[in-house]
Parts: structure tokens; sequence; C-alpha cells
């Protein structure tokens, strides 16, 4: 489910970057407030997703102790979560871009509760392993 | 926010040049906190390439990236500050976003690299 939507949305993105204007094409240009609006929960998702990528080189560079297979599995995982965080925010930004266009309804996501969940996952673990004393 | 205005008024700055909301400025500030966050995964991707893993050619690679991809962000940021500052509020192009999307996703495909590669 949110493969696919991932998957359609990057190739959605890509034409987009293919032919930029075609989200200008359609409906009318909304108050430019808005757009501004939107521009900067782009980037908070972008920042997000740089975030997860310092957690995933913090991974691999501060914790020594950590078996190797255990490090380089957190480090991948982090890394990856960033890089799906930045499609995903180009993707959101420009399906918001379009709605508002349209006038319809705001986009829905799972993405947000996913990641959510998952964060809270990783910090459970994490907890786990100071308590255990594999790290720290 | 308020209600959207329907009076056409759309892409007028509004009178006395400045709206109550600093919506540009606010943007704008976004862009350099998003360049900042972006220079401290760069300068954590950069000590980690100093601590060595990867053989001389492909550092020497690897840090070109590092600097080109900073570069790039950089550039980006300003170029939109820039247009953010302009009467004219222009909105943000797919163009803009997917490149400061793939600088992030440059990043990412860096750590890949050189964490396997250890």
């Amino acid at each position: 489910m949110i493969l696919s939507d991932g998957l359609r949305s990057i190739g959605a993105a890509v034409r987009l970057w293919l032919a930029p204007s075609r989200v200008r094409e359609e409906g009318s240009t909304p108050d430019y407030r808005f757009s501004l609006a939107n521009e900067r929960t782009f980037l908070a998702w972008l920042r997000t997703g740089l975030a997860l990528l310092a957690g995933g080189f913090a991974v691999d560079q501060f914790l020594p102790r950590l078996h190797p297979a255990v490090r380089l599995t957190g480090t991948l995982v982090l890394l990856v979560a960033g890089a799906l965080c930045a499609l995903r925010a180009v993707n959101h930004w420009v399906r918001c871009e379009r709605a508002m266009r349209r006038g319809e309804d705001l986009p829905l996501s799972r993405f947000p509760s996913v990641l959510a969940l998952g964060v809270g996952a990783l910090a459970v673990v994490m907890a786990v392993l100071v308590v255990l004393g594999r790290i720290g | 926010m308020g209600e959207p205005r329907r009076d056409g008024a759309r892409d007028r700055a509004p009178a006395g040049g400045r709206d109550a909301g600093l919506q540009p400025e606010r943007t704008r500030l976004a862009w350099r906190r998003t360049t900042l966050a972006c220079t401290v995964v760069i300068l954590l991707a950069g000590r980690r390439l100093l601590a060595g893993g990867a053989a001389g050619p492909v550092r020497a690679g690897l840090a070109a990236l590092l600097a080109l991809v900073w570069v790039a962000f950089v550039a980006l940021a300003h170029r939109r500050v820039r247009e953010l500052a302009a009467a004219r509020r222009t909105p943000l192009t797919p163009r803009i976003a997917l490149s400061a999307a793939g600088c992030t996703v440059a990043l990412a495909a860096f750590g890949v690299t050189i964490a396997s590669t250890h």
C-alpha cells in the first residue's frame, strides 16, 4: 500500500521534474500565503529526513561498542528512512499544491503515523540497549 | 491564517509591502534552518570520510561529492531566498523542490555506500 503509493508518487515526481510547469497548468493560483505555508511544511519534512540521516551517521560513528551487524542495520535503516522522508516531502508538497489549485481537500497521508511509530520503536530499542549496557 | 482572499489580489504584495503574517520572512528562515541541517549532515559525513574506510581515489571522489552537494544546496536556498525577496511572490517550483530532496537522497546514498564498505 505505502510502497505502491510511494512508487507511483516517485513516478509522478519524475514526470513533474521533466515538465515543471505542469503543476501550474491546472486550477487557479492559490493565495501565495498558502503556497508558502506548503513550502515551509515541505522544508520541515526535508529537515526531518536530514535529522534521520544525521542519526544514521551518528549510529555509524559514535557507537563503537555495538555489534557490527546491529550497527550497520541501524545505520542503513535510518539512512533509508531519511531518503524516503525527502522523497515523501516532494510528493506531499506536489499533492497539496495541486489540491489547493483545484480547490479540493488536502491529501491525507499515513506516512507521519508510520514514521512516528518507527521512531518510537527505535527509541525503545535504544533505551533497552543502554539499560543492558551495550552502548554508552 | 484567516480566510483565503478571493479578491484577485493574490500576487500583489499587501499594502505597505509586508503582510502581517510575515510569510516570506518565515519561509526564508525555514530555508536557512534547512541549509543548516544539511550542513550538519555533510559535516558528519565528512568526519566519517576522514575516519577512513575508503581508498585514496574513492575518498577524493566522495569528498568531491559532499562538496558538490553542499554547494548545490546553498545555491538552491540562495536562489529561493532571492525569489522570496521579490515583490511578486512566486511559489516554489517543482524543480527546486526536487533538487533539494535530491541532495538529501544523495547524502543518504553516500552514507549507505561508506557504511557498507567499511
